[in-house]
């Protein structure tokens, strides 16, 4: 029976809602412009939680017709339980206003509900006659209520309009991507109940309420250990390649809550002319994390089949896929760099939320832009190699914090949770402490744990070993040979680069065949003189052996045909070094480092010896050579001056012809 | 400028042909097709020599009464086909070579992008195209015909 006078207020009461009734005229629902003000906002906030969208600004708030917009059950529960009513007063007005009987939260269904609510905290009894009266407005403890709420922030709304599509575009398309954010987003309904408080009070803390705050956060807090353990075993099932359970819910609460801070940022920059191209600190932090779990070094690339097998995922058409890595890939060169990848990902997720992609990069978007704007990257690095808790690991708290605290897909309302944090922090302190150390160490956003913590050891040499090319670089330049013989490209010359080499390294702590661009040490030098058989076939090679040229082959043109006895003394070193070089050559520069220089240490002297006669003796082939070349040459040139003359002079003869 | 240019592939199949829209575009069509038999004919005539040796503009390929037709191969034996008009006698060796050069340049730019399958059209249609840049570059190299 109540039921059905609900329902009948409630057909009224749609009537009067389509109509945009501001309270006045025969509806049974009376709504003050405060009430109707303040219903439509929640109710859009909760409609555009649902799905991108479905209500709009209070402004337009009469436009929302019953039926077409509704409510989810989520953040409608969520608003509910923040009006601090017992849950089975919440359980009468749900019934009363004609969601159940229906099915949804309409329009009428929520507004009923919330004078419903008000009445109660009111301590009316719920009845139906209850809205009939002139009620305070429901108060939600951890809602914005109270009136003075930002109602006329259009473009607020607006922008969480935007950002809500984004919000849960970017997290279908990328979170999708991660294995529990799957499960999480199919079990998210069902978790609703438990998920949703944490995500309340983000949602509804836009203004530092003096009175609901204190409540708010121990609410929160309350209710923070809560869906941890209810998510847990939810996530368990299917966490087999992430890392430990608690490390899991955390990760794509951090994951979520990027988005979620993402989504706040982009309301901060909506002012900018270029927003949607602008990329914003999260979404950076994002991105830079995405490029870690694709490359550990930031500095640098990703080839094309992994960044085309990632940015698949995202669901794009392959068409739009190319378009974009039109776009992003600036140099044309196949890869991505830290800030091209960063481009291509913000147009991906532009595109995701519906942005038309442009005909051009924008400049925000450029590689020297983006560079010149976030050059965190390589201090990011060099933070997690040394896993300081430095200003990267600071902010990877307060995202902790904020993930726990928000969390959820439907966001309704960016909310400044820089208050919430700080609060927050010390609540979820035991928490967080756990989780930061690995998240510090691995990504938030990634499901790749072991390939980040297998990763990071890499990424350790990889700085390990630019640094000390860069120290060998530096250190090339004294030795002992005279360096201009380096020029000679003849081939009998470059004989003596490479014997000249042997002194070279016993300097330096061999990185032996480092990536390109090093001089040869002597280790592989002296391993090239064990390979080559005899004098003149080594001369002759070594053209070849030259125009092969490339960086990782410097060793190779180096032949040295040194005299014979010298080559069978250092035959045996040779052999041991050469023996060394492919070990070291397998297992990486820095390994092979220690090993090298030991056996040619102290050799040297001799091999110098050695090496400065078998030098001379190129010098004089070489010369010898030129200078046959040089006559060659010249006789060429004889005798095309004679046949100059002659066309000269046959030239002279035939003109004073044509003259006369 | 020229008024038709094709690239082919390797296995003699067209992967993008745009000609000059107020022609017949069939004669064109028909025009490349013949032209690869001449372009086959100069790839195998220096096919002893080493392929470093050949190089990959191959010049003039035959002339007809309105057209001149040139080719240039690369080194996967992606074929390139211009055709231009007989009577723009302005148009110097030089200058088509450094038209082929440019082909070449945007063609490789298309094969860097990961999203490609060699072998695939380079789509020149659509809402959003396969290789903007490509067709910009080509559309710059025609004959502006209004």
């Amino acid at each position: 029976m109540e039921a059905a006078a609900a329902a009948a207020a409630a057909a009224a009461a749609a009537a009067a809602a389509a109509g945009g009734g501001c309270g006045s005229g025969p509806p049974p629902l009376l709504l003050s412009e405060g009430e109707q003000q303040c219903y439509s906002e929640l109710f859009a906030r909760c409609a555009g939680a649902a799905g991108g969208g479905a209500g709009s600004g209070p402004p337009e708030a009469a436009r929302v017709a019953p039926g077409t917009a509704t409510a989810a059950a989520g953040p409608v529960a969520d608003l509910f339980r923040a009006s601090q009513l017992p849950a089975e007063t919440l359980h009468q007005i749900t019934e009363l206003c004609g969601a159940k009987r229906v099915g949804y939260f309409g329009a009428t269904q929520f507004y009923i509900a919330l004078k419903l609510i008000a009445a109660a905290q009111s301590g009316l009894p719920v009845r139906r006659e209850s809205i009939k009266c002139e009620l305070p407005l429901p108060r939600f403890m951890m809602s914005k209520n109270d009136g003075e709420i930002r109602f006329g922030n259009p473009a607020e709304l607006h922008g969480t309009k935007v950002q809500i599509p984004y919000l849960t575009t970017e997290k279908n398309s990328f979170k999708r991507m991660d294995d529990e954010d799957k499960q999480q987003e199919t079990q998210s309904p069902t978790m609703s109940p438990l998920a949703s408080p944490p995500s309340s009070p983000p949602h509804y803390q836009r203004v530092p309420l003096s009175h609901g705050y204190s409540k708010l956060r121990s609410s929160a807090e309350q209710i923070h250990p809560a869906p941890y353990e209810a998510r847990q075993p939810l996530v368990q099932p299917e966490g087999s390649s992430s890392g430990g359970p608690g490390t899991k819910p955390l990760r794509h609460q951090a994951s979520l809550i990027r988005s979620f801070s993402v989504e706040r940022e982009l309301q901060d920059n909506s002012s900018y002319p270029d927003e949607p191209w602008r990329i914003t600190e999260e979404q950076r932090e994002y991105y830079v994390n995405q490029f870690r779990s694709l490359q550990p070094d930031p500095s640098s690339f990703i080839s094309g089949s992994v960044a085309k097998n990632f940015f698949t995922k995202s669901k794009l058409s392959i068409p739009e896929l190319s378009y974009i890595w039109e776009l992003s890939d600036a140099d044309c060169d196949g890869a991505l760099t830290l800030p091209e990848f960063c481009a291509a990902f913000h147009l991906i997720v532009a595109r995701k939320n519906g942005y038309p992609l442009p005909e051009g990069l924008p400049p925000t978007l450029q590689p020297e832009y983006l560079q010149a704007a976030f050059p965190k990257p390589k201090w990011d690095c060099q933070l997690f190699d040394s896993y300081s808790e430095s200003l990267p690991a600071n902010q990877q708290p307060r995202d902790l914090n904020r993930m726990e605290t928000s969390v959820k897909d439907m966001a309704d309302l960016p909310v400044p949770t820089q208050d919430v944090t700080s609060d927050d922090k010390q609540a979820l302190k035991s928490t967080i402490n756990e989780a930061l150390s690995k998240d510090v160490s691995e990504d938030p956003a990634t499901s790749k744990d072991s390939n980040s913590l297998k990763a990071r050891p890499r990424s350790r040499s990889y700085s390990s070993t630019s640094i000390e090319e860069a120290m060998k670089r530096g250190e090339d330049p004294p030795t002992p040979p005279p360096r201009p013989q380096k020029t000679h490209s003849r081939a009998s010359s470059l004989d003596l680069n490479k014997v000249f080499q042997p002194s070279v390294p016993a300097t330096k702590s061999g990185l032996l065949p480092p990536p390109p661009a090093l001089p040869p040490r002597p280790c592989p030098s002296q391993s090239e003189q064990v390979s080559e058989a005899e004098l003149l076939p080594q001369l002759s090679r070594a053209p070849s052996q030259a125009a092969e040229g490339s960086p990782a082959k410097k060793d190779v043109p180096y032949s040295q045909p040194p005299s014979k006895p010298i080559r069978r003394k250092f035959r045996p070193e040779n052999q041991a070094t050469e023996n060394q070089e492919p070990s070291t050559a397998s297992s990486g520069p820095a390994s092979a480092a220690t090993m090298k220089p030991h056996p040619t240490v102290q050799k040297q002297s001799s091999k110098q010896k050695k090496a400065i006669q078998t030098a001379i003796r190129k010098n004089k082939e070489a010369n010898a050579v030129l200078a046959r070349l040089n006559s060659e040459l010249q006789q060429q040139l004889k005798e095309v001056h004679q046949e100059r003359i002659a066309l000269e002079n046959q030239l002279e003869q035939l003109r004073p012809v044509t003259v006369l | 400028m020229a008024v038709c240019i094709a690239v082919i592939a390797k296995e003699n199949y067209p992967l993008y042909i745009r000609s000059t829209p107020t022609e017949n575009e069939l004669k064109f069509h028909y025009m490349v097709h013949t032209s690869l038999d001449v372009v086959d004919e100069k790839i195998s005539a220096m096919g002893k020599a080493l392929v470093d040796q050949r190089e990959l503009y191959l010049g003039l390929l035959y002339p007809t009464e309105d057209y001149k037709v040139y080719g240039y191969v690369t080194n996967s034996k992606v074929k390139f086909v211009m055709v231009v008009d007989s009577s723009n006698t302005a148009l110097r060796d030089n200058e088509i070579r450094s038209m082929f050069r440019k082909l070449h340049n945007s063609y490789t730019d298309v094969m860097c992008n990961p999203f490609y399958n060699p072998g695939d059209r380079i789509q020149s249609s659509g809402s959003v195209s396969l290789s903007r840049a490509f067709d910009n570059m080509v559309t710059s190299m025609m004959i502006q015909v209004c």
